[in-house]
């Protein structure tokens, strides 16, 4: 089925709320409170994370939310809501609803050239990835990840320009960026004639309607949705109406192959992290899940090593041999690496629908928590609803399985489109990656099934 | 698309509900009683695995090594809890077939929510299903859009 393309803020009532700060800004402070609300129970509640506020509506909750609705269909809507990076905003433009001043107010240094790129982003997430285990599980570890998050962003919006903890920083936010490519909804310019015409580009430079890009993009470039934060403020400040937001075919970013090794790499990286989380949480294993637990130990040392060998070693490697395979078949001149990394483009859906299937078995087995920490955030025997004492119980199992193979195998389809339209683009027999892709459904059935 | 192509596709679906559908002939092994010592401790249980035929009367001794453990089991929605250093008994007939999840249902400590064990019935039809399908995919998707334009190749 394919999703007509239809420019949703035609609608005025659409195009007011999304146009006018106070609607925004209400969510933002709902999402502020309950995000310090969050940080507040993991400091001073209860040690055991499923009678946690903040374990349970950080990793089961929103994580669901997240996973499962906001970054397939909505990309990054969830970054137009997130209260992570607002304190830092604020400050750094010392107004929360104002009109912007001439002067910056701190350093507002630029982010240096060589870190422009998702490496850092690939680094966060792999170093979040590798202590989840205890994040997951531990509610005052995951306070402290979350007020370093906070922290992190003021101290970056007070150093430097625009919203650089969102673009290069945010262990979260890089593969919302990359997941965002597959989602049926994307912000462009209507007319890119207008664009260029426009003298001052106040979408980028900011005016007194509102501020220039805080994701530093300039909105008439915008080809993919990886970058753009759809924090909605070129809808303020473009003088001649020229941004719409759109319906549109899943994956339409996805035709268009990427070129860039760390993009490339990220995709590895979800891919190899949804199969060893399959492994580690919903296995049998226990010594493996000990292992990923016991941070510091010799046996964590190992699973460290298994999963960086895994995610940065393995994985990328027999993906470079399938491509390598069917460049031989198609004698291009192409480089190899451009080969490789247009190819990688592919590995978006699957990697997507991996993290689908494994989050539909995790939610679902941990949902009943929500309601009883509802009651009983901090664990201290509260009943603030009548549903603390709510007996656990998994839901939905009997479906479970057929879901997540219709997921997997629907995502392997995704994939197999996605990897020949990228062959089209760079001339190179797409099979070999599609037999990759093959694969490593069949392994990630085996470890969810 | 064209015609052959709407065909071709009709009977990839077909294909697809004849994998996941139809009635697989397992060979009917008698029934019989069977026990398992299950020791559970954090965060795990051991055995974890366990294997029984359809029909099955199966008896999990559930014994805990430390802390107060649970087990519940996905699909039949039974369960047991035993006390530290206690054993505590699970009987039930194994009249569902496939491959089943049991979980602890006592917090036990950090890494309770992911104390996972599997009781497989029967042979685990339903991955062999899922792998045919995953199989059929990836055929559907070299046959139905031979990727590559065949005056580039070669
Ligand atoms: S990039 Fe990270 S911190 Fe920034 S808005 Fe998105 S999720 Fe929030
Ligand atoms: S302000 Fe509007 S017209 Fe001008 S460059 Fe930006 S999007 Fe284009
Ligand atoms: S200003 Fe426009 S282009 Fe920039 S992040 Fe916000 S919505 Fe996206
Ligand atoms: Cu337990």
């Amino acid at each position: 089925m394919r999703l007509m393309r239809s420019e949703l803020t035609r609608f005025p009532l659409v195009k007011t709320l999304l146009k006018n700060r106070w609607p925004q800004l209400l969510v933002w402070f709902v999402m502020l409170a309950g995000f310090l609300f969050a940080i507040l129970s993991g400091f001073f509640g209860t040690p055991v994370g499923n009678r946690n506020f903040g374990i349970v509506f950080v990793w089961i909750a929103w994580w669901a939310v997240l996973i499962l609705v906001a970054v397939p269909f909505f990309g990054r809507g969830w970054c137009a809501v997130c209260p992570i990076p607002l304190p830092g905003e604020w400050l750094q433009r010392g107004a929360i609803m104002d009109p912007p001043g001439k002067k910056p107010r701190w350093f507002n240094l630029r982010w240096p050239n060589r870190l422009r790129n998702i490496w850092l982003q690939n680094l966060t997430f792999t170093l979040v990835a590798l202590f989840s285990s205890v994040i997951l599980t531990t509610p005052k570890v995951t306070a402290i990840v979350l007020s370093a998050m906070l922290f992190l962003a003021i101290g970056m919006s007070i150093v430097f320009e625009r919203r650089t903890f969102c673009r290069y920083l945010c262990p979260v936010g890089g593969f919302i960026g990359l997941y965002a490519q597959a989602a049926p909804m994307e912000l462009r310019v209507k007319d890119k004639q207008t664009c260029l015409a426009c003298k001052d580009k106040p979408c980028y430079n900011g005016s007194p309607a509102g501020y220039g890009c805080p994701w530093d993009v300039f909105p008439g470039g915008l080809m993919k949705n990886t970058y753009c934060g759809l924090c909605m403020e070129c809808l303020r400040t473009c003088p001649y109406d020229n941004i719409a937001i759109n319906t549109r075919p899943f994956s339409a970013d996805l035709a268009k192959p990427s070129t860039r090794m760390d993009e490339a790499f990220k995709a590895f990286i979800m891919l190899g992290a949804a199969m060893i989380y399959a492994g580690v949480f919903l296995g049998p294993w226990g010594g493996l899940k000990l292992a990923a637990y016991s941070v510091g130990s010799l046996a964590w040392f190992g699973y460290t090593a298994a999963f960086l060998a895994f995610t940065f070693g393995l994985l990328p490697a027999l993906f470079l041999g399938a491509v390598w395979i069917g460049k031989a078949l198609t004698k291009t001149t192409l480089a190899l690496k451009k080969a490789f990394t247009a190819f990688a483009t592919a590995l978006v859906p699957l990697g997507l629908m991996f993290w689908v299937a494994f989050s539909l078995s995790f939610v679902l087995t941990n949902a009943a928590y929500i309601l009883s920490s509802l009651s009983d955030p901090f664990g201290w025997g509260w009943n603030l609803f009548g549903t603390a004492a709510i007996t656990w119980q998994p839901y939905l199992t009997p479906l479970l399985l057929p879901l997540q193979t219709l997921v997997l195998v629907g995502g392997l389809l995704w994939t197999g489109r996605t990897a020949q339209k990228a062959g089209l683009e760079v001339k190179i027999s797409p099979v070999p990656v599609i037999v990759f892709s093959t694969v490593t459904t069949i392994a990630m059935l085996g470890l969810l099934l | 698309m064209s015609k052959k192509q709407w065909f071709f596709g009709f009977l990839v679906v077909l294909a697809g509900a004849v994998i996941v559908f139809a009635p697989l002939l397992v060979r009917a092994v008698p029934p019989t009683r069977r026990t398992f010592r299950v020791e559970a401790s954090q965060f795990a249980y051991l055995p974890a695995v366990l294997q029984v035929n359809p029909g099955d009367l199966v008896t999990i001794e559930l014994v805990s090594m430390d802390v107060v453990h649970g087990l519940y089991l996905d699909g039949y929605g039974v369960s047991v809890t035993a006390d530290p250093g206690q054993t505590a008994h699970l009987t039930f007939t194994a009249d569902r077939s496939g491959s089943f999840r049991f979980r602890c249902n006592v917090t036990c400590g950090a890494l309770h929510p992911f104390m996972i064990g599997k009781l497989q019935v029967g042979p685990n039809l339903w991955l062999w299903r899922a792998i045919a399908l995953t199989a059929l995919a990836m055929l559907a998707i070299l046959i139905l859009h031979p990727s590559l334009p065949k005056a580039q190749a070669s």
